[in-house]
């Protein structure tokens, strides 16, 4: 797998670099020659560019960088007088692949990835398997990479105006975000969401917490079916828990305002943060003990034999080397609450109406561009959520390698 | 230290035998793991298991006829509906005694909205009825069979007295059979007529649907599983960054972006006319039916299947597969009769989990589903929030529900709910 296969002789340049980026620039020129109105003559305008521009990159710039460079430069200026600005950025970007596409061949890294021993079969094979990897790679952050630049969309639509693909400026503006910012309509969700959440989450981390430590004693009676009974949560579907949710909670709404006279919206408040407590515990409960797992527990007799109590020892040294996952399982268990919009639309009432809800009902009624604005920010959010976990996880796993096992 | 010369049972510091001690702190061990769990286990049990037990019993549960008609039920028992005739005068009596005393309480409406589930018409029937027998006298306006005819004919339909009788008990499989699309007639139990066949059609649909997009995640994410699990470390790493984006990122945020993006003048479209693959008069339905919600859901499932395959592929040893093609067999041999079957705990394990979280999906169908694209669990949240058919809503959770627990059970067999494993 690791030797470098720089023993294969160099490929035939008029016989397999030169063909191969003439197709590739084919298919690229095709595209371009729709858009201009004659396909046939793009691709072969296409074709011929390629398998020059590969040529003399090869010939003249056996650096990588710089061969890269001038083919970026080179399609680019053929970009701008085609098309202006636009055709300058996506030509530069062109010139990049194909220049890539020209080396990667030239220099036979296509079959740094398999053996040396690998008939030209398994060679073309392995490449089609990363391409069809790279594809599904492709489907999966594509939907959510396209809402980003349309949510600084100018118009009301939902897809890429001429004037945001020619890069004009004036086809982009931040009107979503103002609406977003500005609007009640979403103002009052996102405040709801950010009062539940924390609430629901502090409740299943403390609870669940708890638990996993119990759960992960040498001897638990019973624990198969405890267990199950933890994670059914996250199990039974989410619209059968909202259903026995909305007959079982209005009777506790009932008995929270008439017996104990709380008022109408905070016995609603309680009654969606306890709905999402629950939903977030198996989160919670999978993520401790996982942690625990490895967990050393002569670590906490040590604490013993020198003197600490059960509650000194928890919090002491027990506490803080099982934290990355505590932590980690009060993120799963937050998005969850976060995100969640079947349960609220049964139990909550318009009061409690959260961010997912109104995008809900947002999508469902009349569409706004606004939406858009929203996902971006949840990506945003759901990225540093992503980035938080990576680096716990990392340090989870330097505390366990410093811990003697 | 002491000597210990007496023969017997072993004893421990404290003199008592080293059994009893042994078990004793055992038993506090159970104990205080027991009280660890416990606050979780009894929060779990009231917030969750409860309502949904609750449920459960919903869906069975008739008391409304017996307690909103008490004598009309016990007058009805002797009558025999075989005979084709009317019930006797008695009957007519206690229905009017009964219905003076809903009316007061304003319960019939409601009795007469749960048996219009049962025989369409009769919550006119109550309501028109209440109006009139508020004003009549128990003791001089009798005889009340005519009277009650007179004031609504429906009282003279013998499939309205038979109704009232079948569904007379404090429990019903009504709602059950409603469900399976069958309904129970004086001949017996019955498929309902054809065009009133719904569920069935919805519970096939929703199995065949999800057994579509448990197919297609394991086709992309096979591939996907097998390149991260042999890639090197650092590169996996990256890739992985990919699967767990759309992971963390909420459903309704994919959602509207896969709305955006199928719309017929969204992206998808826009492009396949500017490429000239399709006429711009006729762009493509890809939203609003089926083919929308298979996309949208296999898109949103995707990861769920790529992270379990993916830690069984990343234990078997690479070396296998150039063992087994060192000894001569071809690419493809090595492939299905070595790798494959060493991942299909893998493919098992994501398959139910997809499958599971498939058939109770709700949010998806409901927003890109159309009318074709729509789940059992869709035609739930209707029952609940529209016609509010509540029994039924929870007859069909509940077999919703036994479904997913039969699958959970053997996911159980397979994996062990310990080995879930997130992120």
């Amino acid at each position: 797998m690791t030797i470098r296969t720089s023993i294969v002789p160099t490929p035939s340049l008029a016989g397999f670099t030169l063909p191969i980026n003439a197709v590739a620039g084919a298919l690229l020129g095709y595209l371009v020659g729709t858009a201009k109105g004659n396909p046939v003559l793009g691709a072969a305008a296409g074709a011929v560019f390629a398998a020059l521009l590969a040529l003399v990159i090869l010939r003249f710039a056996p650096k990588r960088s710089l061969g890269r460079l001038a083919g970026a430069v080179i399609t680019g200026v053929v970009g701008l007088a085609l098309a202006g600005i636009a055709g300058l950025v996506f030509g530069a970007l062109v010139g990049l692949v194909l220049s890539w596409l020209a080396y990667w061949l030239h220099t036979g890294d296509y079959r740094s990835n398999v053996p040396v021993y690998a008939t030209s079969g398994d060679v073309l094979w392995s490449n089609t398997f990363r391409l069809i990897c790279g594809l599904i790679f492709f489907f999966l952050i594509a939907p959510i990479a396209v809402v980003i630049p349309l949510s600084f969309n100018a118009e009301n639509f939902f897809t890429f105006t001429p004037a945001m693909l020619a890069l004009d400026p004036d086809g982009y503006s931040l009107k979503h975000y103002q609406d977003f910012m500005t609007n009640p309509d979403w103002l009052r969700p996102l405040k709801n969401s950010f009062i539940i959440a924390p609430f629901a989450t502090i409740i299943s981390v403390s609870l669940g917490t708890l638990a996993a430590i119990g759960l992960s004693q040498s001897h638990v009676p019973g624990r198969r079916a405890i267990m199950a009974i933890l994670i059914s949560p996250m199990i039974v579907p989410l619209i059968i828990s909202a259903t026995g949710m909305f007959f079982f909670y209005s009777g506790l709404g009932v008995f929270l305002e008439d017996t104990l006279h709380f008022s109408k919206d905070l016995s609603g408040y309680i009654k969606v943060i306890l709905a999402h407590a629950v939903l977030g515990i198996p989160f919670v409960i999978i993520t401790v003990t996982a942690t625990l797992v490895g967990f050393d527990r002569s670590l906490t007799r040590a604490a013993a034999n020198m003197g600490a109590g059960p509650v000194r020892t928890f919090f002491k040294v027990q506490m803080p080397l099982i934290l990355p996952g505590v932590i980690s399982g009060g993120l799963f268990a937050f998005i969850t609450s976060f995100d969640e919009v079947v349960v609220v639309l049964f139990v909550g009432s318009a009061v409690q109406k959260t961010l997912p809800w109104q995008m809900f009902t947002g999508l469902r009624e009349q569409i706004s561009p606004t939406i858009l604005a929203v996902a971006t920010i949840l990506v945003v959010i759901s990225i540093l959520l992503l980035t938080t976990l990576e680096l716990l996880r990392r340090r989870s796993e330097r505390l366990r390698g410093m811990s003697p096992s | 230290m002491s000597e210990t010369t007496h023969a017997g049972p072993m004893l421990a510091a404290d003199g008592t035998p080293l059994k009893r001690s042994l078990a004793r702190a055992l038993r506090r061990q159970k104990l205080r793991a027991l009280a660890l769990i416990a606050p979780l286990l009894i929060f779990v049990l009231l917030t969750f298991v409860t309502p949904i037990v609750s449920m459960l019993w919903r869906s069975v549960e008739n008391a409304i006829v017996p307690e909103t008609l008490p004598l009309t039920v016990e007058a009805l028992k002797d009558w025999d509906p075989t005979r084709g005739e009317l019930p006797e005068e008695a009957v007519f009596a206690a229905m009017v005694t009964d219905l003076q005393a809903a009316v007061k309480a304003k319960t019939h409406t409601k009795l007469g909205t749960r048996l219009n589930y049962e025989n369409p018409g009769i919550s006119s029937l109550f309501r028109s009825t209440g109006r009139n027998v508020g004003k009549w006298d128990l003791a001089a306006d009798g005889p009340f069979k005519e009277k009650l005819i007179e004031a609504d004919k429906g009282w003279g339909d013998i499939e309205v007295w038979k109704t009232l009788q079948r569904y007379s008990g404090h429990y019903t499989a009504g709602y059950f059979l409603n469900a399976a699309d069958l309904e129970n007639t004086a001949e017996g139990i019955q498929l309902r007529p054809e065009e009133q066949r719904i569920y069935m059609t919805l519970f096939i649909r929703t199995m065949w649907m999800s057994l579509m997009i448990t197919g297609s995640c394991l086709l992309l994410g096979y591939p996907v599983a097998w390149l991260l699990a042999n890639l090197r470390a650092s590169t996996s790493n990256v890739l992985m960054i990919l699967v767990l984006l759309p992971f963390w990122t909420s459903l309704l945020v994919r959602t509207s972006a896969w709305k955006v993006l199928l719309q017929q003048q969204g992206v998808i479209n826009d492009l396949l006319v500017w490429v000239g693959l399709v006429d711009d008069a006729n762009r493509l339905v890809m939203i609003n039916n089926q083919f929308g919600t298979i996309i949208a859901m296999t898109h949103i499932l995707l990861p769920f299947m790529i992270l379990p395959l993916y830690s069984v592929m990343k234990t078997i040893p690479p070396s296998y597969l150039r063992a087994a093609k060192s000894l001569g067999a071809t690419n493809w041999t090595a492939f299905w009769r070595v790798y494959f079957p060493q991942s299909v705990p893998g493919i098992g394990a994501g398959s139910i989990l997809v499958f599971i979280l498939a058939i109770g999906y709700y949010i998806t169908p409901e927003l890109v589903g159309g009318t074709q694209g729509v789940f059992i669990s869709n035609r739930i949240a209707f029952h609940i929030s529209s016609s509010l058919n509540w029994g039924l809503a929870a007859a069909l959770g509940t077999i919703l529900l036994s479904l997913v627990l039969l699958l959970y059970y053997v996911y159980d067999k397979i994996v062990g709910i310990d080995n879930v494993k997130l992120g």
